[in-house]
This record gives C-alpha cells, sequence and structure tokens, in this order.
C-alpha cells in the first residue's frame, strides 16, 4: 500500500490552564491518501482547526507525529502545502492581481510563468475582470476566491481549508463548493476541509471524518461513494440525504455534548 | 493594546532618574541639577509662602481654564456630533485648528486681554478646547446605530435620548478627550505666564531661563510633571475601567 | 449639487463669514486698529514683507529646522514603534510613558538644551522632535496592533522571516495610522519649532513675531502670524487630503 500523503499518529494537544491543563485534542491517528477530498466535520470547540494547524506547522502537537509526504513536520510550513483561512487574509493594500501572485513573486520564476499562473488563476475562480480592483471594493465571496486562488497559484501538493466559506452565505456556499471541486479535479491536490457545515461536507468529500465534542477524536470516517466529476447538484440525490442524516446522528449527542448539561 | 502592569509605572520612575542621574553625571551641574537635590530643592521651596502664591496662582488660572475648555468643548462637541453634516463640515476644520502653533496667536490673547488672569485662563482655554470638541464630536458618531435605533423605539424625547443614551455611550471617548484637554490646558495656562504675567510657575520658569537659574527650571519642570502624570495616570485608569465595561 | 460639494461649500462659508465679519468690525472701528488690523491690510501686508524679501532667512530658517524635526522624528519614531512592539516587557514599561506624555510641558526642557546644546538650530529642532515623536511611536503601535493574526499566519504559511513579514505585510497593513503618525509629526514639529523660536531663539518666525510684538509693531505681527495660519493649516489639508486618498482605497472593509 502507498505511504499516505498526510500521517498522524497519537496526536494530542494539551493546554497549560490555571488550575492545571486542558486536554483539548487526541490522540487522533489518521491517514490522508493523495490526491483525496477529505472533510473533518465536529461539533465547536472539538479541535478541529488545531488538527489543520498541526499540519500547516502552526500550531505544535503535544504528542504524537505528523507526518507530511513521509517527512516529519518541523517548526515551519512544509513546501508543497497552502492554506485558505476562514478570516479575510486578503492584504488590502495590493490589487487583487497583486495578492494573487504575492506569493509567486518571493520565488524564482520567470515573470511570463507568473502572468501564466495568474491567468490561470482569474480564469478559473471568476476574477478576471476584476484584477485590478481592490479587496475593499469586493464582496466576502470575492474576497475569499482571492485568497483562494493566491493559494492556488502556487500549485500546492496539499491544499487545507479552514472553514473558508465560514462567512459566506448558504448559496455563495454551494457555489463556491462547486468552484472547489473544480479546482480539486484540475490540479489533483490533495484537499483537507475543515467545516461545520454537514451539507458542505457530505457533498464535497470522498471521506468525511467526524470528531467528537472535546477532547476531539475521530468517531468515524465515512465514504461518501460519490464519482469524482461532480457537482452541487448532488443535494438533490437522495444518498445525499443518507450521507447527512448519517452524519447527523453521529454528531447529535456530540454536539448535545459540547452545549453543556444543561441539555 | 498590552495591558499596563502594576510596576510599569514604579519601574517607570526608577528608570527616569537613573536617565537623568546619567544625563547629570554626563552633561555636568552647569546643565542640570542631579535628581535628589532637585527634589530636596523643591520641597524645601514648597513650604515657602512665596512659592506657594505662585502655585496658587497657577492653579487658579488653569481651573478656570480648564471649566472653560471642558464645558465649551462638551457643547460644541454635542452641537456638532448630533449632525452628520455638521461633524463632516466641521472635523477637518477642528483638526486644522489643532495643528495651528497657539503660541502664534499668544500676542493677540494679551492685546485683546490684557496683561492678568484673563489672558492666562484665555490662552489656556485655546489649548483645551478643540480636543475636548472632537473628541466629543466623534464620541457621538461612534455610537451604535443600533443604541440610537433603540431609542427611537423606546420614544424617547431628544433630550432623554441625550442623557440616557448619547452620553453614556459616548462617556469614555469623551473621558479621552478631557484627559487630552488636561494636559494641554495645563500646557497653555503655563506657556502663557511665561510672557506678559508676574506670577505663576510659568513666571517663576520664564524668570529662571533667563537667570540660567537650572535648579529653579528643573523643580519647576518636575513639579508640573509630576502633577500632570498623576492626574493623567488617573484619567487614563477611570477611562480604562469605563471600557472594560462598554 | 452633491453632498461633497455641498460639504466644501459649507467648511467655506465657515471660514469665509468671520474673516468678512472682522473686516468689517476693523473697518467700523469696533475692532481698533491697535488691536488688531483688518484681514485685508494684514494680507497686503504679508504679500509686501514677503516681496522685499526681509524675511526670507527666518522663514528658510524656521522651514528648515521643521523639516529637520519631521524627517528625524517621523523615521525614529517609526523604527523605535516597530522594535518595542516586538519587545513586550519594553512596551509594557513605557506604556505609561506614552500615555501622560502629552501632559509634561516639553519647552520646560528648552533652557536645559540651550545649555547642553548652545543657541544653534539644535535646540528648536530637538523640541520639534520630542513633541513629534511620541505621536508617531503610538500611531505605529496602534498600526501594528490592528494588523489581523491571520495575516501573520499567512505569513508563516510562506515561510516569510521576521524582517520580510514586518516590510512586506505588517507594515503596508498599518500604513494608514502610520500616515496617521506621520500627519501628527507634521503639526508637532511646527508647533515645537514655532514655539520654542518664540520663547528664547535669536532667528527664526517664530522669533520675529516676538520681537514686533515686543516692539508693538502691528504691521509686522499680524502678518507673520497669518503667514503661519496658511502655512500649517495648508499642510495640515495637504496631508489630510492623502490620508483620506489612502483610506478610501482600504475602503471601510478593513
Amino acid at each position: 500500500m502507498e505511504t499516505p500523503h498526510v500521517r498522524m499518529r497519537g496526536v494530542t494537544r494539551v493546554y497549560p490552564t490555571e488550575t492545571g491543563s486542558l486536554h483539548a485534542l487526541g490522540p487522533v491517528d489518521l491517514d490522508l491518501r493523495k490526491g483525496e477530498f477529505f472533510a473533518v466535520v465536529g461539533p465547536s470547540g472539538c479541535g478541529k482547526s488545531t488538527l489543520l494547524e498541526m499540519i500547516a506547522a502552526l500550531a505544535p502537537p503535544s504528542e504524537g507525529a505528523v507526518e507530511f509526504e513521509g517527512k516529519p513536520i518541523g517548526a515551519s510550513v512544509p513546501d508543497g502545502v497552502g492554506v485558505v483561512f476562514q478570516e479575510n487574509a486578503c492584504f488590502p493594500w495590493l490589487n487583487v492581481a497583486d495578492n494573487i501572485t504575492f506569493g509567486l513573486r518571493r520565488q524564482p520564476l520567470a515573470k511570463d510563468e507568473i502572468a501564466r499562473r495568474l491567468d490561470y488563476a482569474l480564469t478559473l475562480m471568476g476574477l478576471t475582470d476584476f484584477a485590478a480592483a481592490y479587496p475593499a471594493q469586493l464582496s466576502g465571496g470575492m474576497r475569499q476566491r482571492v485568497c483562494i486562488a493566491r493559494t492556488l497559484v502556487t500549485q500546492p501538493r496539499l491544499i487545507l481549508l479552514d472553514e473558508p466559506f465560514g462567512a459566506l452565505d448558504q448559496q455563495t456556499r454551494l457555489l463556491m463548493g462547486d468552484e472547489l471541486l473544480n479546482l480539486w479535479r484540475a490540479t489533483g491536490a490533495t484537499v483537507l476541509l475543515i467545516t461545520h457545515a454537514l451539507d458542505e461536507a457530505a457533498m464535497l468529500a470522498d471521506r468525511v471524518a467526524v470528531m467528537s465534542s472535546r477532547p476531539g477524536r475521530i468517531i468515524e470516517i465515512i465514504e461518501t461513494g460519490w464519482p469524482r466529476d461532480r457537482d452541487s447538484r448532488i443535494v438533490s440525490d437522495p444518498a445525499f440525504g443518507a450521507v447527512t442524516g448519517r452524519l447527523w446522528t453521529l454528531l447529535r449527542d456530540q454536539s448535545l455534548n459540547a452545549l453543556g448539561p444543561a441539555h | 493594546m498590552s495591558r499596563s502592569l502594576p510596576w510599569a509605572p514604579v519601574a517607570l520612575i526608577v528608570l527616569l532618574l537613573v536617565l537623568w542621574q546619567g544625563a547629570f553625571l554626563l552633561a555636568g551641574p552647569d546643565a542640570l541639577a542631579a535628581p535628589l537635590q532637585t527634589i530636596a530643592y523643591l520641597a524645601q521651596q514648597l513650604t515657602t509662602p512665596e512659592f506657594q502664591q505662585h502655585i496658587a496662582a497657577t492653579g487658579t488660572a488653569f481651573l478656570i481654564a480648564l471649566l472653560i475648555a471642558i464645558a465649551g468643548g462638551l457643547l460644541i462637541g454635542l452641537m456638532l456630533g448630533l449632525s452628520r453634516t455638521a461633524t463632516e463640515v466641521a472635523e477637518p476644520l477642528l483638526l486644522a485648528g489643532n495643528s495651528i502653533p497657539k503660541i502664534a496667536l499668544y500676542p493677540i490673547v494679551l492685546l485683546l486681554f490684557g496683561i492678568g488672569l484673563s489672558a492666562k485662563v484665555a490662552f489656556g482655554a485655546l489649548h483645551g478646547i478643540i480636543p475636548v470638541a472632537i473628541f466629543t464630536m466623534s464620541a457621538c458618531r461612534n455610537i451604535a446605530p443600533v443604541l440610537l435605533k433603540s431609542a427611537a423605539v423606546m420614544r424617547l424625547s431628544r433630550a432623554d435620548r441625550i442623557r440616557s443614551i448619547l452620553l453614556p455611550a459616548a462617556l469614555p471617548d469623551i473621558v479621552t478627550g478631557v484627559r487630552m484637554g488636561f494636559s494641554l490646558t495645563l500646557i497653555g495656562t503655563v506657556l502663557g505666564e511665561m510672557f506678559g504675567s508676574q506670577s505663576g510657575l510659568g513666571y517663576l520658569l520664564m524668570t529662571a531661563i533667563g537667570l540660567q537659574n537650572t535648579q529653579v527650571i528643573m523643580a519647576v519642570t518636575l513639579l508640573l510633571v509630576a502633577f500632570a502624570a498623576t492626574v493623567s495616570t488617573a484619567l487614563l485608569a477611570y477611562e480604562r475601567r469605563l471600557r472594560s465595561r462598554y | 449639487m452633491t453632498r461633497p460639494q455641498r460639504i466644501a461649500l459649507y467648511q467655506a462659508l465657515a471660514v469665509i463669514v468671520p474673516v468678512l465679519l472682522l473686516e468689517a468690525g476693523c473697518r467700523a472701528g469696533i475692532v481698533k486698529p491697535l488691536t488688531m488690523p483688518a484681514p485685508s491690510a494684514m494680507t497686503v501686508g504679508l504679500v509686501q514683507i514677503l516681496a522685499s524679501g526681509r524675511m526670507n532667512a527666518a522663514i528658510l530658517k524656521t522651514l528648515a529646522n521643521v523639516a529637520a524635526a519631521f524627517v528625524s522624528s517621523a523615521i525614529v519614531g517609526i523604527a523605535m514603534g516597530a522594535v518595542i512592539h516586538r519587545i513586550a516587557p519594553v512596551r509594557r514599561l513605557l506604556e505609561p510613558l506614552f500615555s501622560t506624555y502629552y501632559a509634561v510641558p516639553i519647552y520646560g526642557f528648552y533652557p536645559l538644551f540651550i545649555v547642553v546644546f548652545g543657541l544653534g538650530d539644535a535646540p528648536q529642532v530637538l523640541i520639534g522632535f520630542m513633541l513629534a515623536v511620541v505621536g508617531v511611536i503610538v500611531s505605529t503601535l496602534n498600526g501594528l496592533d490592528s494588523v489581523p493574526r491571520v495575516l501573520t499566519k499567512t505569513a508563516r504559511v510562506w515561510r516569510m522571516s521576521g524582517v520580510q513579514t514586518a516590510l512586506q505585510i505588517t507594515l503596508p497593513y498599518a500604513a494608514p495610522h502610520l500616515f496617521t503618525g506621520v500627519k501628527l509629526a507634521a503639526a508637532y514639529s511646527f508647533i515645537g519649532v514655532i514655539g520654542a523660536e518664540f520663547i528664547m531663539s535669536q532667528s527664526g518666525l517664530g522669533y520675529e513675531i516676538r520681537f514686533a510684538f515686543d516692539n508693538l509693531d502691528n504691521g509686522v505681527m499680524y502678518p507673520l502670524i497669518l503667514l503661519i495660519l496658511i502655512v500649517s493649516v495648508g499642510l495640515n489639508m495637504t496631508l489630510d487630503h492623502w490620508d483620506r486618498r489612502l483610506r478610501a482605497r482600504r475602503g471601510a472593509g478593513r
């Protein structure tokens, strides 16, 4: 069997507090296959974002090992990893084109190669007409597209998405989901999506991990079985309802736990 | 903004005293008086009736000027802040007025008010009134619209809206304005005493400058700095307590 | 008439009407010429003084000192702000100083500067610098505080060094705040230099005003005061205009 693209073994996260320590996450064992679309859902506060930050070397695990392409993750973000955050991470002082090429201009790349990748990303994300606009002139959805395009042009082999559509309205989310699927198919990258939206995970992912309330552990991984060539119209498929229903059944008790004993 | 810790002011005072002593050792007694010597001299001066009269003169002028600056600044700020158009018209003008070197206007103040208490008061108030007005005005503009909408839904009268919604909501920013106004009014009053005045700490400072009497210069400056820093710190603490509740 | 045009009209009226009233008051003899000459007479006097060139040396001296205080305070202030922002204990130590700094009568230190630096330009420049620099430092700290964590995380994703992050992410993000500091520095440099010249110096515009005042020479004093008003307000409005353009491009979205 080929080595997993990302491999986590016995990973935990413990925060020191005034009265002792808070066990926030784990232990988690997780393998991501190369080229798959993997989603993680869980109740709020279960540490799913922390999981992502550990793979991106933005937060160190308290115990356990994280590997990317067979190599342990050190103190700095590994080459070939792109991250899209929930918050608007556009640089307000740069226009859309300069925002997208920011990372490229830091690499030894020829000008025409940068221009080619920029064109490709603008087209794929539907931003061609806005290349000269500044982020302040764009809607929230458009800004998030700029951030995705900015990650995309660096041609990452692993794309980490931390609730990228959390601040968007439902219709925009569905359409952005389609664009994400296009991008995933076009680049062949492995995608890890952290989300609290069950339908989003059920629609986009090949596999969905369900996490428990704190300390977050993976309680089950569900195979959706969708064809690679899929889009948001899948929500009308009865099978989609079945997957979403299964996810909610698993999550309901955990979410009640996360809300507290009064419920 | 990082939290300020209780030890910070003490450590800062110690640091400044050390720097002062270092500067004294470097520059020599012709340029500076040593910290301990200055404090001792100030303590001794504080007991003399002559020095106390100067303090009383400055204090009287400063208090009147501060009252005028705060009352006038609040009134102007509230009147302008209640209307969006008035705020947009007035803001750049007030900011430009704040950037004028007011000392250049002092001859006019003297010609208008004549030498004496009223000129000092006018010059002190001139320094303090604009910052109080600017902060009050922007405080009114920055109130969350939902609060004003709630007031409208509760059918409060205009006066009630100002008293029970506008002023309490704007209070932290107004306190900031008063703090700025306090500092600038003090500086303005002392500056006003430096010219065309026969009493007060500013007068004392100016005569000492003429005589190059470093001991008096440093004692008066130390007294002013200590007073200004103490009141300003107290106002800042009050402001932080207000903001932590908002 | 659009709204911005109407605002500009009101602003013009707010300046012109009082000036016209003053002019009328002076001509009607309500304001005595010994107290204040009419605005038109001040303007004529200013034109004559500028045409005669007899104040050129004083004007140049003041402007050069203001420029020196302004440039040094802007550079030192931004650099110190960036350094202090990175070292939390130093910041906590200095924060009380920053918050009470403008309550300190800086002019009180002026005689010491004269004793230490002599009667040249250095004491005036130093007063301007001292008034200006803390405003720049505080604006820089506020600007760096406003940088969202997601942008510094993004810098880490690109494996940028500390210096790269500062130059390419945090400082550009904080630019509008930094510009506010620079605007303050311009005003304070001017206030400091003019004030120092006025109190005790042998040259510069502030000195000339003081000299004219001591000699009851209203024909020189008022035109020079007018000149200072024009320069300080003009400088402030120019910088304010750039400030607004910079902020408009960033929009309300930030």
